[in-house]
């Protein structure tokens, strides 16, 4: 890892309980042809409540993190630690969204939200107060009939939200959930995520493309290289806990954090 | 902010409203008329070369004599119709019992996918009036010869949609199962099996055909009773207005069953993408 030692950013807040912790990962693929490394050297420490948002080049393996902490993928080397526990297969104790609402489209969307609760058979009363909940803290409210071929790519987004948000899970896993919509919509997503955390004081991983978008959601972003995949540095952003999308916009620790991120993604770029 | 935008905005929803039965009704008329038309054109095609003179009447029997005929034998065509249903029925039911547990064996089982499928593929291209004969020596002059080739018909189209179906589960979809804590039974009947469904239906549509066509070389082979029998009587008699309704009577029933697998269809999946109020209507 290339991050100076003295970075405040390196480490989660040491009186906070650690959420998340990365130990040493390396992920390697064998294909017929050759080894493939997609992660290398990973370590990462996320505390209890906080936002961390991971952005990098494509192919730096972002989403196949997220994979490990969640256990879908186990790791060639190290090992991940999730509330205290050690990885070891998939993990029941998160929500993941992934850049697809990956919604069923013969349920309506309450049902949708529902099927999480049905494929952990939580007691029924609570799961439909749950989701009467999250449908009007995410805007739902009067679309909860509606199937997902009459919803808008947001509001399947937002179901998709809800759905994983049912059982309060204590770490939230999105993988680039905004990346198919438009930009304006993404605006209003992103605001109403900061909201969400705020309100609910899940952990939150989110894998992005948009630097703006990373550093007005998150406490701290990890900048990953590509091939391999490696984290280049952690940024801790320089923003108050309430933040005004406009006004965020416009703040110096704004600029400055972004700067930073773009300067090094476009170093990564320009070595390849 | 997004929520009241969106909520104003009529693009946040399509439009819901189910049209009046009147409405439907027009629409239904309009949709029907053109292949009316054309079957119309058809019985005029052959009442014109049949009434002509153009052709003997011992090769083609006009569409009077035809209907005729079925009025005059109305009970004999009718309990022969029900023989040939039964049969296809039996094999079409069993083809969908067969086809949908080797469906799912082999997409849960890479090896016995790869046991099965040449062998699928061998019960597929053997001509099945070929082996028909074969069953009648095993099986007798009962229904059974006839249940078996219709199953092997209808089987094959049943494996191919159901296999494809539960294939075609977005990965993501599963993925998420397992971080709900979904086991792989729940993971089937909640999300692989439904998602499946559209082409099951697909593979159903062609396999009820099949059957038909199973149950009626079934009955060519050897049997005292049938529409296939029907036919053959009439074949040996030179009885041409009889013979005719025999294969009217057979595509009646054919429609028949292959509109009642729609049906089904119809109220199964009425979420599925052709089903659609907005594709209805821009198809018009």
């Amino acid at each position: 890892m290339r991050m100076p030692a003295s970075s405040p950013a390196t480490e989660a807040p040491a009186h906070m309980d650690t959420s998340v912790e990365i130990e040493d990962v390396a992920v390697r693929f064998r294909t017929r042809r050759k080894d493939v490394t997609a992660l290398h050297d990973v370590s990462l420490s996320v505390a209890a409540g906080e936002f961390v948002a991971i952005v990098g080049p494509s192919g730096c393996g972002k989403s196949t993190l997220l994979k490990l902490v969640s256990g879908l993928m186990k790791p060639s080397k190290g090992q991940v630690t999730l509330l205290g526990e050690k990885v070891d297969g998939p993990r029941r104790d998160i929500g993941y969204v992934f850049q697809r609402a990956a919604l069923l489209e013969w349920r309506s969307a309450r049902k949708n939200i529902l099927l999480q609760a049905e494929m952990r058979g939580m007691p029924s009363a609570v799961a439909r107060e749950r989701a009467d909940e999250l449908i009007a803290m995410t805007g739902l409210t009067g679309f909860e009939d509606a199937y997902p071929h009459e919803l808008s790519g947001g509001m399947q987004q937002r179901v998709a939200l809800c759905r994983a948000l049912l059982h309060r899970p204590p770490v939230l896993l999105m993988d680039e959930p905004f990346g198919a919509l438009d930009a304006l919509t993404r605006e209003h997503m992103n605001i109403e995520l900061r909201r969400i955390w705020r309100e609910t004081g899940t952990t939150i991983l989110l894998v992005t493309h948009s630097i703006p978008e990373a550093v007005y959601l998150a406490d701290r972003v990890v900048v990953m290289s590509a091939r391999p995949g490696t984290i280049d540095e952690l940024i801790a952003v320089d923003l108050p806990l309430e933040r005004d999308y406009g006004k965020t916009m416009s703040e110096p620790g704004f600029a400055r954090a972004t700067g930073r991120i773009r300067d090094l993604l476009g170093a990564a770029t320009s070595a390849d | 902010m997004a929520v009241q935008s969106a909520r104003e905005a009529p693009v946040g929803v399509a439009e819901r409203a189910r049209p009046g039965v009147a409405e439907q009704a027009l629409r239904v008329l309009g949709r029907a008329w053109r292949p009316a038309a054309l079957l119309a054109l058809l019985f005029a095609g052959w009442w014109v070369i049949t009434a002509t003179g153009l052709v003997q009447p011992y090769l083609v029997a006009s569409p009077g004599d035809t209907f005729a005929v079925i009025g005059d034998k109305f009970d004999y065509f009718w309990q022969n119709t029900l023989v040939t249903l039964w049969e296809t029925l039996a094999g079409f039911v069993l083809a969908i019992v067969v086809g949908v547990l080797a469906a799912v064996m082999m997409v849960y089982s890479p090896t016995i996918e790869r046991t099965l499928y040449p062998l699928l593929l061998f019960a597929q291209v053997i001509p099945k009036i070929a082996v028909a004969p074969l069953f009648v020596v095993w099986l007798g002059f009962g229904i059974e010869p006839k249940i078996l080739v219709a199953l092997l018909m209808a089987f094959f189209p049943v494996v191919i949609s159901m296999v494809t179906g539960l294939k075609s589960i977005d990965p993501e979809m599963l993925q998420l199962s397992a971080t709900m804590g979904a086991g792989p039974l729940k993971t089937f009947y909640k999300i692989r099996m439904p998602a499946s469904l559209p082409h099951l239906f697909s593979g159903l549509k062609i396999g009820v055909t099949l059957a038909v066509t199973g149950a009626v070389v079934g009955e060519f082979v050897g049997a005292n009773e049938g529409l296939g029998y029907v036919i053959q009587q009439a074949n040996g008699n030179f009885d041409t207005p009889v013979l005719f309704a025999g294969l009217v009577v057979i595509s009646l029933l054919g429609i028949v069953l292959f509109a009642l697998v729609e049906l089904l269809e119809y109220f199964v999946l009425p979420w599925h993408a052709s089903r659609r109020v907005d594709a209805a209507t821009t198809s018009m």
